[in-house]
């Protein structure tokens, strides 16, 4: 099928429904919207459930629901009710339960705006539910990606038995640029562990609590090896014209885009930059960071935050060179002229 | 398939019907087969009453959507012109809604072409955008008659509103009959 305009909300649930997802349950937030909108018109076409639930709360626990059956099941919403989510995450963690959340980031704290930002990136990649669990996090950068992760996601959901979030902001989720759709693949079958009303699921239980410490240990230690294979296996991050850079400039999302038009400029004006632009924020991209702070002079990081991703780069370059950080908050998107002199200024002016 | 690397900053009031215009010119890029991207006014200056987003048009891969520094600038209104006039590249081409260009407006390099528009438009003022989109078509030579109106067949629904579209798109490239030459070349034509 030939390429098609879309926003990257749509995109997510196009791919979402070609991935055999039959089941969205979720409450409208701008930047969001759309994505409710379009589960609102794709899923029961294909014979799937949607459904406008009460709260974000409720979402979620309908999401947990779902997933015991054994279905492919999503939500999508921003800032506010991601915070609402969290709850549900955690109890999703711990029962193991696969499912997939499309974040598209707004403008906080509080009700904030509705503006692009990546101020949720701790919520998100660390955890902002109790206890001892990750979720695993893809970060598009373009509509295409936001299908394709979308898509991926759910495989991901289902190898490791564990919610994972595509993590977008609202330029991603608002832009429309040309995605090739991935063929529709069949509905899959309900898991062997899943609850799904019929006998032979009658012994399976799907729970988060463990009374005794050593079952509740025992537990964790499980979740804790699935992680350690997810962080062996999954790590995922866009290398672009890193083979001779001097500067490497690090940053995901929508600022991976801008940043590819400052590497862009800066060859032009004889800077040798590259760019590392995490795709898996949750396993992060430790390694590719720590192998190349053997070689390249320096680390500039930039995000539409007050400083979050850059404490993952500062952990993996491990202090061997210096790691500047370049902030915009509120819902402005920095220019690559600005990047660029704030390269000029920070980096080459003091080496 | 021409080498071209069109950044384009479309603006004017909430209504003048800028999102669509640049949702055109981006689904008649891809129907030509260029590379395209349409980031839809998502920053402060919502705020202050105008709409605008930023169109890109290339036979290259597009790195980044948003576009800093415009080569084209389509002002539907005076505010949108003075606002964003100060960020388009030193030859950049403007096309702005009104009879006369500001007096302090002008500025050495910069292309700018100011005709009445919503009146150009003929029986609807509200095909303006189109007016302006077939001006910009006129003078470019960005996009072939057959790709943009199978964008707007497919982008408006309402037959009637089309036929009055597609009389405006026409009427606005007919406006800008004989083209003035561009020299030197705006930098888009690599």
């Amino acid at each position: 099928m030939a390429k098609q305009l879309a926003k990257g909300n749509e995109a997510a649930v196009k791919a979402a429904v070609a991935a055999g997802c039959r089941a969205f349950y979720g409450y409208p937030i701008t930047p969001a919207s759309e994505i409710a909108d379009a589960a609102a018109v794709y899923f029961p076409a294909a014979g799937g459930v949607f459904l406008q639930a009460e709260s974000e709360v409720a979402a979620i626990n309908m999401v947990y629901g779902a997933a015991a059956t054994g279905v492919r099941v999503m939500s999508a919403s921003s800032g506010p009710g991601i915070s609402l989510m969290q709850e549900g995450f955690s109890y999703l963690a711990g029962a193991e339960l696969p499912c997939v959340v499309v974040d598209v980031m707004r403008g906080g704290p509080g009700l904030g705006n509705i503006l692009p930002e990546q101020g949720d990136y701790h919520q998100v990649v660390k955890g902002g539910g109790h206890g001892n669990y990750r979720t695993l996090v893809l970060a598009p950068d373009s509509v295409q990606e936001m299908a394709d992760f979308t898509a991926l996601a759910f495989d991901l959901a289902d190898e490791y038995r564990n919610p994972v979030v595509v993590l977008a902001d609202g330029s991603i989720g608002q832009m429309m640029e040309p995605v090739q759709f991935p063929a529709p693949r069949p509905v899959r079958a309900a898991p062997p562990w899943a609850v799904t009303g019929e006998r032979a699921t009658r012994h399976n239980l799907i729970t988060s609590i463990h009374l005794e410490a050593e079952d509740l240990e025992g537990h964790l230690r499980s979740l804790e090896a699935k992680y350690r294979r997810a962080e062996q296996r999954e790590v995922r991050a866009e290398s672009w014209r890193i083979e001779d850079a001097e500067i490497i400039l690090v940053g995901y999302g929508i600022v991976g885009r801008i940043l590819k038009a400052v590497v862009g400029q800066g060859r032009h004006h004889g800077l040798a930059l590259g760019l590392l632009r995490p795709i898996t924020l949750y396993p992060f991209p430790k390694a590719r960071l720590r192998a190349l702070a053997a070689r390249a002079q320096a680390f500039v990081v930039v995000e539409l935050s007050n400083g979050q991703m850059v404490e993952d780069v500062r952990l993996a370059v491990e202090g061997r060179r210096p790691v500047e950080f370049l902030g915009r908050m509120g819902g402005s998107l920095p220019s690559a002229e600005e990047v660029l002199a704030f390269v000029e200024e920070e980096v080459f002016s003091h080496a | 398939m021409a080498e071209v690397d069109y950044r384009i900053k479309i603006a004017g009031f909430g209504g003048q019907g800028v999102l669509l215009l640049g949702e055109v010119l981006a689904e008649a890029g891809l129907e030509a087969g260029y590379e395209v991207s349409w980031l839809p006014a998502y920053g402060p200056e919502m705020r202050s009453g105008t709409s605008n987003c930023q169109v890109r048009i290339s036979s290259a891969p597009i790195d980044s959507p948003l576009v800093s520094r415009p080569d084209v600038l389509i002002a539907m209104n005076e505010p949108s012109l003075r606002k964003f006039l100060p960020a388009v590249a030193p030859d950049a081409l403007v096309l702005y809604n009104g009879a006369s260009i500001p007096e302090d407006c002008a500025r050495a390099g910069v292309r700018i072409f100011a005709h009445p528009f919503t009146e150009i438009a003929g029986e609807s003022p509200k095909a303006a955008n189109m007016a302006m989109l077939g001006a910009f078509l006129e003078i470019t030579g960005a996009l072939e008659p057959e790709p943009v109106a199978a964008a707007l067949r497919k982008l408006v629904k309402n037959l009637r509103w089309l036929d009055l579209d597609l009389a405006a798109l026409q009427r606005g490239q007919e406006a800008l009959r004989p083209v003035p030459a561009l020299f030197p070349p705006p930098s888009f034509r690599q």
